[in-house]
């Protein structure tokens, strides 16, 4: 099993922005496992959670993402975050 | 203030001092060309097709370091500038495309020369936007200037639908013009720590790239290298960085390098790398690149440091503010002993130039034009064995006079970059060296050049081959000459002529050298033919992910 990590992300909220984020996973054939995205106070900005397997080339796709115009903030959750603890609820 | 969209986007353009616009009007963006008809400050250059419009942009920008601008419309428009965009996106060359859309109501439904301009470009451009209302322009046209112009440059494409052109809108205040941001803090401890190691360093070479141009720093990294007396290698980006003639001038590194040059490296015990990325063509198999050194890497972007090669230390920071802080702590130092193996290493395995004193032959030609030409003079290629000569032998001597296709290596942007090098500084000679094969890429923009009189001189070494690759299947391919050779030949004397462009034929004259001294003296545009052998390869050469230090070709057997 591979160790999975969280990438949480605030974003511009307008379409395109998740093109550009998951553009850029796909381009280097760097799977994302699970996406979750909500809106945050009042839809002008929003949250992105990307769980990812953290494989060696994470750290530079961390950096390729901090880059975005359109990315706020990154932050990065090692050892999980709830929000894909819960979605996998639905998922079962 | 009531305005319309388009108005709006040509006064935004006008507030950042554009004043000069390459494009192609359609449907989709007449209300824009409308709007630029009507209010006149900006000079407009229409191309033949909107590549050449993206070259032109891209030899502006080069050239004087300010984002510039090229507009096209809705679908084929928009997928024509494509390559040229995706072109400055490698090679970090600030553009801004605007492209005309179909109105916001018809996007998604094929609509008549519909395109996703946004989705296709995303991958290609530093960012993009759909504009979704006139006020949005706005926000969006100044902060196309700052995100193209601010840290790493790079292309901006601006996407407005046909009704957002069209739109009306009122409002009170110009938005302050996009200006850069400010370049990020550097970190004291980075600065001393890269100093202490350069200082420490017995075997060191500084390795320069299209980051020190772009940053206007080229004057503080000679001074780093006088300094601490360090020889200096350039990537294909970096050439300028250092003049030609300077005692510490290594040349170009990498697949077309002087044997001297990869060798040096080779022995390096310190690499100090300046705004580059180690791209593929410049270290050859990156494990076997400077295999005694430690690495300190300088840049802008925090995503290139480590991304290729891990370097013992990094600095972030806009390179001209790393050199000038890190200049107080380099020990002024003579490395007397380094220094002679490096003349030794010059000495033993010098560049080789067959031709040199031939100005019909592929090299002499270039040599010969250079000293024609003036050290002022700005120089263009297109892609292939002409391109890599002239990064070989030019005696470059500034930044911002080279301009070539480094990232992506594009066929066709030669003559294009040159009118728009040209265009923005039209007190100096432009030269473009180019191919057979390079030159149909855009050969159409002959017209453009003829219509405006810019006086472009373009020397075609013709060997009616796509030489490059030519050299490629002779070295590695067995000899099989597959599509890499033209059946029959094509008059380029007549074709420019139909163009109404002047033509000098250097294969059919009794003087070549006052030929080619009369094509750059006279006014305008200028064709300059030279007929050569398509079996004179370029040496030395590394075969593509050998390491560099196994060169083919290029050696002394004296
Ligand atoms: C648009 C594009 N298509 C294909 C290539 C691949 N390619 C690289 S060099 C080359 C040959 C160039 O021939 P020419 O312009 O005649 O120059 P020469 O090598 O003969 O000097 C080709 C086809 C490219 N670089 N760009």
């Amino acid at each position: 099993m591979c160790r999975q990590t969280v990438i949480e992300l605030s974003v511009n909220n307008h379409p395109g922005v998740m093109s550009h984020i998951c553009g850029l996973f796909a381009r280097r054939a760097y799977n994302v496992e699970g996406i979750a995205c909500m809106p945050v106070n009042g839809g002008q900005t929003s949250k992105i959670w990307l769980l990812v397997d953290a494989d060696d080339r994470l750290d530079q796709m961390i950096k390729q993402v901090d880059k975005l115009e359109d990315v706020l903030i990154v932050e990065r959750y090692d050892s999980g975050h709830p929000v894909f603890a819960k979605m996998a609820e639905f998922v079962q | 203030m009531k305005m319309s969209g388009a108005e709006i986007i040509i006064k935004l353009l006008e507030r950042q001092g554009v004043r000069t616009i390459a494009g192609i009007p359609g449907g989709a963006n007449l209300p824009l060309y409308d709007a630029l008809g009507q209010h006149g400050g900006i000079k407009h250059i229409l191309t033949r097709h909107e590549q050449g419009a993206g070259f032109i942009a891209q030899g502006m920008a080069r050239v004087s370091g300010k984002p510039a601008v090229f507009f096209a419309t809705s679908g084929p428009g928009a997928t024509n500038t494509l390559t040229a965009i995706a072109d400055a996106k490698l090679d970090s060359i600030p553009v801004i495309c605007i492209t005309g859309q179909v109105p916001l109501s018809m996007i998604g439904t094929d609509a008549f020369q519909e395109v996703d301009t946004y989705g296709l470009s995303v991958p290609i451009t530093k960012h993009n936007f759909l504009v979704r209302s006139a006020e949005d322009l706005l926000r969006v046209i100044p902060e196309a200037f700052r995100i193209a112009a601010s840290g790493r440059p790079g292309p901006v494409v601006v996407d407005v639908p046909k009704d957002v052109q069209m739109a009306e809108i009122e409002f009170d205040q110009w938005p302050e013009p996009g200006v850069p941001d400010r370049t990020p803090e550097l970190f004291a401890g980075e600065i001393e720590h890269a100093a202490a190691m350069i200082n420490r360093a017995e075997k060191p070479i500084l390795y320069l790239g299209g980051g020190v141009i772009q940053s206007d720093s080229a004057s503080q990294a000679v001074a780093v290298a006088e300094k601490g007396a360090i020889p200096a290698a350039m990537t294909l980006m970096g050439l300028g960085s250092i003049p030609s003639g300077h005692p510490l001038n290594l040349g170009m590194l990498g697949m077309h390098a002087a044997r001297y040059t990869n060798l040096a490296l080779e022995e390096c015990d310190l690499l100090i790398a300046v705004g580059v990325r180690f791209d593929d063509r410049a270290t050859g198999k990156v494990s076997e690149f400077c295999p005694n050194a430690k690495v300190i890497h300088m840049d802008i972007d925090p995503s290139e440091l480590d991304k290729i090669k891990t370097a013992h230390a990094s600095v972030r920071g806009d390179v001209a503010d790393v050199l000038k802080a890190l200049l107080p702590h380099i020990e002024r130092q003579n490395r007397t002993e380094w220094n002679s193996r490096i003349e030794a290493l010059k000495g033993a395995h010098p560049m080789l130039v067959p031709g040199a004193d031939d100005p019909t032959s592929p090299y002499g030609v270039i040599l010969k034009a250079a000293e024609l030409a003036g050290d002022q003079a700005i120089v263009c290629t297109d892609v292939g064995q002409h391109q890599m000569r002239t990064a070989q032998v030019y005696p470059f001597t500034r930044p911002r006079h080279w301009l070539t296709s480094g990232g992506l290596g594009t066929m066709g942007f030669g003559m294009p970059a040159a009118l728009g090098a040209a265009l923005a500084a039209p007190d100096k000679p432009v030269i473009c060296f180019s191919g057979d094969g390079s030159i149909m890429m855009n050969i159409q923009d002959l017209a453009t050049a003829m219509e405006y009189d810019i006086p472009v001189k373009i020397i075609l070494t013709n060997n009616n081959a796509l030489g490059l690759v030519r050299q490629q299947q002779d070295l590695f391919y067995g000899k099989r000459y597959v599509a890499s050779n033209y059946g029959k030949c094509v008059d380029f004397m007549k074709i420019a002529d139909g163009f109404g462009i002047n033509t000098y034929d250097l294969g059919n004259c009794d003087d070549p050298e006052a030929t080619l001294a009369r094509a750059l003296a006279a006014p305008g545009p200028a064709l300059v033919h030279v007929p050569v052998s398509p079996d004179e390869p370029v040496y030395p050469m590394v075969a593509p992910g050998a390491a560099n230090s196994q060169m083919i070709g290029g050696e002394n057997h004296v």
